[in-house]
């Protein structure tokens, strides 16, 4: 079971990968869309990897919930 | 009792191909001239599209596939009399019945030839070429006049910033015929009808609308197989493919299933820069402007891949004409 730090420092080498986002940049009150300019199709991209990446499912349908870095992390936390 | 039957050439292959693009260009800015609340950077950088063609308002799905067919036809070296069956993918006709394929024969003056109508969205032109293949494989005709022609701009919702930037007007065409060897590798085709409703024209609205996240996660994740297999099983390797050319979605979905297909040697098709995504013309529309260019030698294999509404999926090694 990874830790909430270990899921954001995963979801941030993934962020960098897919959205050029700096990892720097990401922290749990910081809002995909808002915040780190990720949109729709990335955040598919960003579900697919983490998914991968933390043996979870995040479907479609999930993704207009994870708004911020903090709810994906709780998100993968509770359901890996 | 026992009913005679016909047997065909053993082997197809595309004989000649044709396009035809709507003169009206409708650039990012004219979409927004027209209120359209969008960004020409945003649009090119997320979506990958600089200008697309939309009909006029009296051009119909017959008049651009009636352009295509005759280039196709001229590029194959043969006249309507050589022509027994003619097929036209399309999902935008203006009403259900009648079908175009008769009324396009009649235009090209093919007299009295099978003729019908294949719907499966995005994937139609893939569809359409192998039932012309079997048609000839068979016996049935001596040559098929395939056309994809769409007319996605009177279905658009001018409000849906997601899709009215996308999808656009346009023909392209086929003819396949008798070939002393495999011109048309074997299809790898399938569905998701669970997915039904992902993309579809809205039986309330009649607007066009899509699950975009859906479909992009199908496309970039269920795709990549049946490219791999379609190559696999007309027997070449991903980099003997000399160009790929995917249904023509959105620049991130082709630039995704190059980059996962690893065709080394490949030209990808990247015509929605400037054609939009035109359904199931766009596969044929983005090969006949890349032949056309100059820029797939003859007897090239070319991996297509149409997918979409359905959710349909057909890929394809074809070699080109």
């Amino acid at each position: 079971m990874a830790s909430a730090d270990e899921i954001r420092e995963g979801l941030a080498s993934i962020l960098e990968e897919v959205a050029d986002v700096k990892a720097a940049d990401v922290s749990d009150d910081k809002s995909f869309t808002d915040d780190l300019d990720v949109d729709s199709l990335s955040m598919v991209e960003v579900a697919m990897a983490a998914e991968e990446k933390f043996g979870v499912k995040i479907p479609d349908d999930e993704l207009p919930k994870l708004k911020t870095v903090g709810d994906a992390v709780a998100y993968i936390q509770s359901n890996a | 009792m026992t009913l005679t039957t016909t047997t065909g050439s053993a082997h197809t292959r595309i004989l000649g191909l044709g396009h035809y693009r709507p003169g009206n260009v409708i650039t990012n800015q004219e979409l927004i001239a027209r209120g359209v609340d969008t960004d020409d950077e945003w649009i090119k950088s997320r979506v990958g599209i600089a200008e697309r063609r939309w009909a006029d308002p009296g051009e119909t799905v017959v008049d651009m596939a009636e352009q295509a067919g005759s280039k196709a036809l001229a590029a194959a070296g043969l006249t309507a009399a050589d022509v027994d069956l003619v097929l036209v993918a399309t999902c935008t006709m203006p009403t259900p019945v009648p079908s175009a394929a008769p009324h396009l024969a009649s235009r090209l003056g093919i007299a009295a030839p099978g003729a019908y109508d294949i719907s499966s969205g995005c994937s139609g032109f893939v569809y359409a070429i192998n039932a012309a293949s079997a048609a000839v494989q068979t016996g049935q005709a001596r040559n098929v006049l395939v056309v994809a022609s769409e007319r996605f701009s009177g279905w658009l919702d001018m409000a849906d910033r997601s899709t009215c930037i996308i999808l656009a007007d346009g023909a392209g065409a086929a003819v396949i015929g008798a070939s002393a060897t495999p011109g048309l590798g074997p299809v790898v085709w399938g569905s998701d009808g669970a997915q039904f409703d992902a993309v579809a024209i809205d039986d309330e609205t009649r607007f066009f609308r899509q699950d975009g996240q859906s479909v992009y996660r199908w496309a970039t994740s269920a795709m990549v197989p049946v490219a791999f297999e379609a190559c696999e099983r007309a027997g070449i390797r991903p980099s003997d493919v000399a160009a790929f050319v995917p249904h023509q979605a959105n620049l991130r979905i082709i630039d995704a299933l190059a980059r996962k297909l690893g065709a080394p040697n490949a030209i990808v098709a990247r015509d929605i820069v400037t054609s939009g995504n035109t359904s199931a013309a766009s596969i044929p529309i983005a090969l006949s402007r890349m032949v056309e260019a100059g820029e797939i030698p003859s007897g090239a294999p070319v991996l297509l891949l149409g997918f979409g509404s359905g959710l349909a999926y057909a890929g394809q090694v074809v070699l080109a004409p």
